[in-house]
Parts: structure tokens; C-alpha cells; sequence
């Protein structure tokens, strides 16, 4: 196997890493999902419409899925969840894409999703819940 | 048992948070294959369902199939399902026995009337009813007094949808499936020996939320879990279109991970989802653990020419490999299934047993 030399942009990068992929088994499925990412964030700037791909349904070969997650990067905001087991939600180094990965108890990963909008709607809080903590916490205020 | 309160409101009891079910739908969603886009409105769906009554009926089974449902170790979608569905009759799990479940299960029939589901696992002997009897009733005649009302059926396990084991040749208690016998109920076929456990949940699910059964194929399964086959979703499929294989569970090709073709899998022949959800939690699958797909999720599939035998009938088209000068390993797959019909026509001739140490002999020869 050849010494890898570092690419000089993200395409070469890609196609780096695809020669160091054992027996050059590669599904082919990245660099149309960065295409479809790029969409997204256009339809998101233009109409406010979220995107949400599900990875889960994309067959990649060994090594494609780090690649991808290494291209996208980390970017400021990281958030734990910890709801019916760990979930993690990220935004990338691209800001309005987002990587949530949803665990169960033993850490086992059950989903993980690339979501493209200004705020994934699993944090937002809901109404429900809302009115649920203004009634807790007058009841509180009321025995203090 | 009167289950008036909708799911969500029992979610939120039990101490599942908004946001820990709306985790669980977008799981949900994605395992049964639906766009990321309809997850609110599964939500919504399953926020105001009305936990059904399910009624779960065991015929001719090893409990396979309800250990595969119940063995997790963690909140996962199937023990949440499973949790707060209303399951009104499980001889196995159930803590009554004798006449106060078979009571309960007839109360259950009664208040739920043609609105519970009714699961069954195991085949069904029709050769003599008392080869499988519960609480003294036959297991064709319970299956047809249970299925009258039922408002759908879901046969989980090969065993109920097929016949599975006890219908494997000679088949001695004439094992059948429930679709050999309910004819007028709307049914769906899990199988799998057993079946993935989500892919039980799933069903369920999907029947909380739409109110129907999910769509089917030609044999009765959903599309959803069944719908490709392990051969094209399998991690180790570059290597048998390479003609790289395994010829032995020791060899070279076995510890490189390459295709089992040679070793008897059956992947090509076989639907389900075990190459994409895998097992436990998604750790792993036959394959990927070295051994070839059995494909238990097929009609018939012991009398398939045996587990390590490879398939007879090669996928690929002889004529193109030879047009294309490919004599390597998909070549070499094809000439052993051949040879492996040949031996074994010869073998049912002659009363000779043929193994795997036989057939790579010849294969050298």
C-alpha cells in the first residue's frame, strides 16, 4: 500500500481516502450525500425548510462513515442528551448542519440522522412541557 | 381490560419524556425504512393511540421467538412497545396459569372484540390434534375461536409463518402455517428463526400508528424488513463479485473476510434485514460473524440442500462469466454448486453420505 501523501482539497481528500479503504470497496455514497447536504442549506437559506437524511438508510462501506464525519468536523455547539438512553446532538463545522446520534441504555447507537436547520427540533421544549414547569414550578413557589 | 388512556399520556406516566419519544419515533421511523420527514406525524399517531389488546397464542415452537422479543437489556424500542402494549394472554410470560389465563384470555376476547391483535408463534398439527394442546384445546381449534375476532394477525417466527421446523420433511405432526388455515383475516408474516426483535415491534408499531398492517410482499412479509435480500446488502458482496471466497472456516479467505458463498450461504436466496439491523442491538450477524446465512427467514429453508452445501443455481449468468473470460472465484462458486447438485443426485443413487471433506476432494481432483 502506498505512503499517503496529504490531499491538497477536499476532493483529493476524498479520493484519498478511498485508496486506503481495504480492496478499494467503496459504495460511492459520499460525496452525493455532501452534494445533498449542500442542497439542503440552500433550500434552508431560501424557503426555512429543515432536511432531515437518516444514515441509518445509506450503505457505506469500512471507512466511509468516518470520512464523512471527518469532513463534516465539529463546530461550536455540542449538546447531551439523556433521554430513554444518551443521544448526542452536534452542530458540524458547517454551521445549520447538524449530527444527531441517538444511543440506547448500553450505548449501543439506535440512529443517527444529519439534520439541516437552524435548530434541530428535539431541543426545542414543548408547549406541553412548558405549561407542565409553570405549574411545577408555582407549586414550589407556593410551599417555599 | 379497559385501555382508555392514548399511548402517549402511559408514556409520560411511566416517566418518558417529549423528547425521549420523539427519539423513539425517529428510530422507530428510520427501522421501518419511512422518511425522516414523516416522523411528527408518527408521532402525533402514536401519542393518541389507544394501547391495543394483544392476544399471543404458542402452538409448536421452542419460545425462540418470544426470547428474541423479551432478551433486552436496556430500554430499546421493543421493550417499550412491549411494554405498553396490553398483553392480555402469553401462557409463557403470563403470571396466571391453568383455567385463570385461559379466563383471562377469554375476557380479553370478549371486551376487545374484533379490535385485538392476535400474534401466534408455532405451526400447527393437523396430523393429530393432540401432538400440541393448550389447557386441553387443540391448537387448530384455539387458533380458529382466537382468529374469529381478531382484527389482524401477525405470525411471528418462520414456525408460524411457514411451518419452520416441525414441517421440515418428513414433517410428522403435518405442521402448517396460520395462513394455511385463516383465510379471512388480514395477516402478516414476520419470520425468521427467530425473527430480528425490532422487526416484531415495528410491525406493531406500524399498526398503532396507520391503523393497518404495513405493506407486503408476495410471501405475506413487509417490504420494510424484507424487501432486499442479504446477498445484495451484505458488507462481504465486493468480494464475491471479486470471485474471492472462503473455502473452508480455517482458511485464508475465512480470516480475511471473505465471501462464504462456497461455504453453503445462503444470502442470495434469503430476505430479511439481518445485514442492515443486525442482532443484539446491532452489534453483528451470521455473516459477519463467519458463518454463511441458514436463510431462516425463507419458506422451506431446512430442506434447503443443507446449511454448508453451496447453492445449486448460481446467481450470476454462467454465459456472461464465460463471455467476459471471468474463470476466477464467482466461476469457481457456480462449478461447485454444480458439482454439489451432481454429488448429491449421485449420493441419493448410490445411499452414500456425502460431506464437505468429500466435495473438497473432488473440487482438487
Amino acid at each position: 500500500m502506498a505512503v499517503p501523501v496529504k490531499p491538497d482539497s477536499d476532493r483529493q481528500c476524498l479520493q484519498y481516502h478511498s485508496k486506503t479503504v481495504m480492496g478499494g470497496c467503496d459504495s460511492g455514497n459520499v460525496e452525493p450525500l455532501l452534494h445533498q447536504i449542500r442542497h439542503a442549506l440552500q433550500h434552508l437559506l431560501s424557503s426555512g425548510e429543515t432536511t432531515t437524511i437518516d444514515l441509518r438508510g445509506l450503505p457505506m462501506a469500512a471507512g466511509e462513515r468516518e470520512r464523512l464525519l471527518s469532513f463534516l468536523g465539529r463546530g461550536e455547539v455540542s449538546v447531551r442528551l439523556e433521554a430513554l438512553g444518551r443521544s448526542d446532538i452536534v452542530e458540524t463545522g458547517f454551521s445549520g448542519v447538524w449530527l444527531i446520534t441517538h444511543y440506547d441504555g448500553d450505548g449501543e447507537i439506535m440512529g443517527r440522522f444529519i439534520e439541516i436547520t437552524r435548530i434541530p427540533g428535539i431541543l426545542e421544549t414543548g408547549t406541553a412541557d412548558l405549561e407542565d414547569a409553570l405549574a411545577s414550578l408555582q407549586n414550589k413557589l407556593e410551599q417555599h | 381490560m379497559k385501555n382508555d388512556k392514548p399511548l402517549g399520556q402511559l408514556l409520560k406516566e411511566q416517566g418518558v419524556s417529549r423528547r425521549g419519544f420523539l427519539k423513539y419515533c425517529a428510530t422507530l421511523a428510520s427501522l421501518m425504512a419511512l422518511p425522516p420527514s414523516m416522523v411528527p406525524a408518527i408521532a402525533e399517531a402514536l401519542e393518541n393511540a389507544r394501547r391495543p389488546s394483544v392476544i399471543w397464542l404458542s402452538f409448536q415452537e421452542c419460545t425462540g421467538c418470544t426470547e428474541s422479543l423479551t432478551r433486552s437489556h436496556a430500554p430499546t424500542l421493543e421493550g417499550l412497545l412491549f411494554d405498553h402494549i396490553s398483553l392480555d394472554y402469553h401462557h409463557t410470560l403470563q403470571a396466571a396459569s391453568g383455567q385463570a389465563a385461559e379466563a383471562a384470555r377469554e375476557a380479553a376476547m370478549a371486551e376487545n372484540k374484533d379490535k385485538y391483535l392476535l400474534v401466534v408463534d408455532g405451526s400447527i398439527p393437523l396430523d393429530n390434534p393432540g401432538y400440541s394442546t393448550i389447557a386441553g384445546i387443540s391448537n387448530l381449534d384455539m387458533l380458529e375461536e382466537v382468529a374469529e375476532h381478531a382484527a389482524a394477525i401477525i405470525a411471528v417466527g418462520t414456525c408460524a409463518a411457514y411451518g419452520g421446523l416441525p414441517h421440515a420433511s418428513p414433517n410428522p405432526t403435518g405442521a402448517v402455517s396460520v395462513t394455511d388455515i385463516i383465510k379471512d383475516k388480514p395477516i402478516v408474516n414476520v419470520p425468521g428463526c427467530p425473527p430480528i426483535p425490532v422487526v416484531i415491534s415495528g410491525v406493531l408499531a406500524h399498526f398503532l400508528t396507520f391503523g393497518r398492517l404495513p405493506d407486503l410482499d408476495h410471501l405475506g412479509r413487509p417490504l420494510a424488513f424484507y424487501g432486499n435480500n442479504i446477498h445484495d446488502r451484505c458488507y462481504r458482496r465486493p468480494f464475491y463479485d471479486r470471485g474471492l471466497f472462503a473455502h473452508s472456516f480455517d482458511d485464508e479467505g475465512a480470516k480475511k473476510g471473505w465471501c462464504l458463498y462456497n461455504l453453503g450461504c445462503k444470502g442470495p436466496v434469503t430476505y430479511n434485514a439481518c445485514a442492515t439491523i443486525k442482532w443484539n442491538e446491532g452489534t453483528s450477524f451470521p455473516i459477519e460473524a463467519g458463518h454463511g446465512c441458514l436463510g431462516c427467514s425463507e419458506p422451506d429453508f431446512w430442506d434447503l440442500g443443507g446449511f454448508y452445501n453451496a447453492l445449486p443455481e448460481s446467481p450470476v449468468d454462467i454465459s456472461r462469466l464465460a463471455a467476459y473470460g471471468i474463470v476466477g472465484g464467482a466461476a469457481a462458486g457456480v462449478a461447485s454448486g454444480l458439482l454439489n447438485r451432481q454429488k448429491k443426485a449421485q449420493a441419493t443413487a448410490t445411499h452414500e453420505t456425502v460431506n464437505l471433506s468429500d466435495l473438497k476432494r473432488e473440487e482438487k481432483s
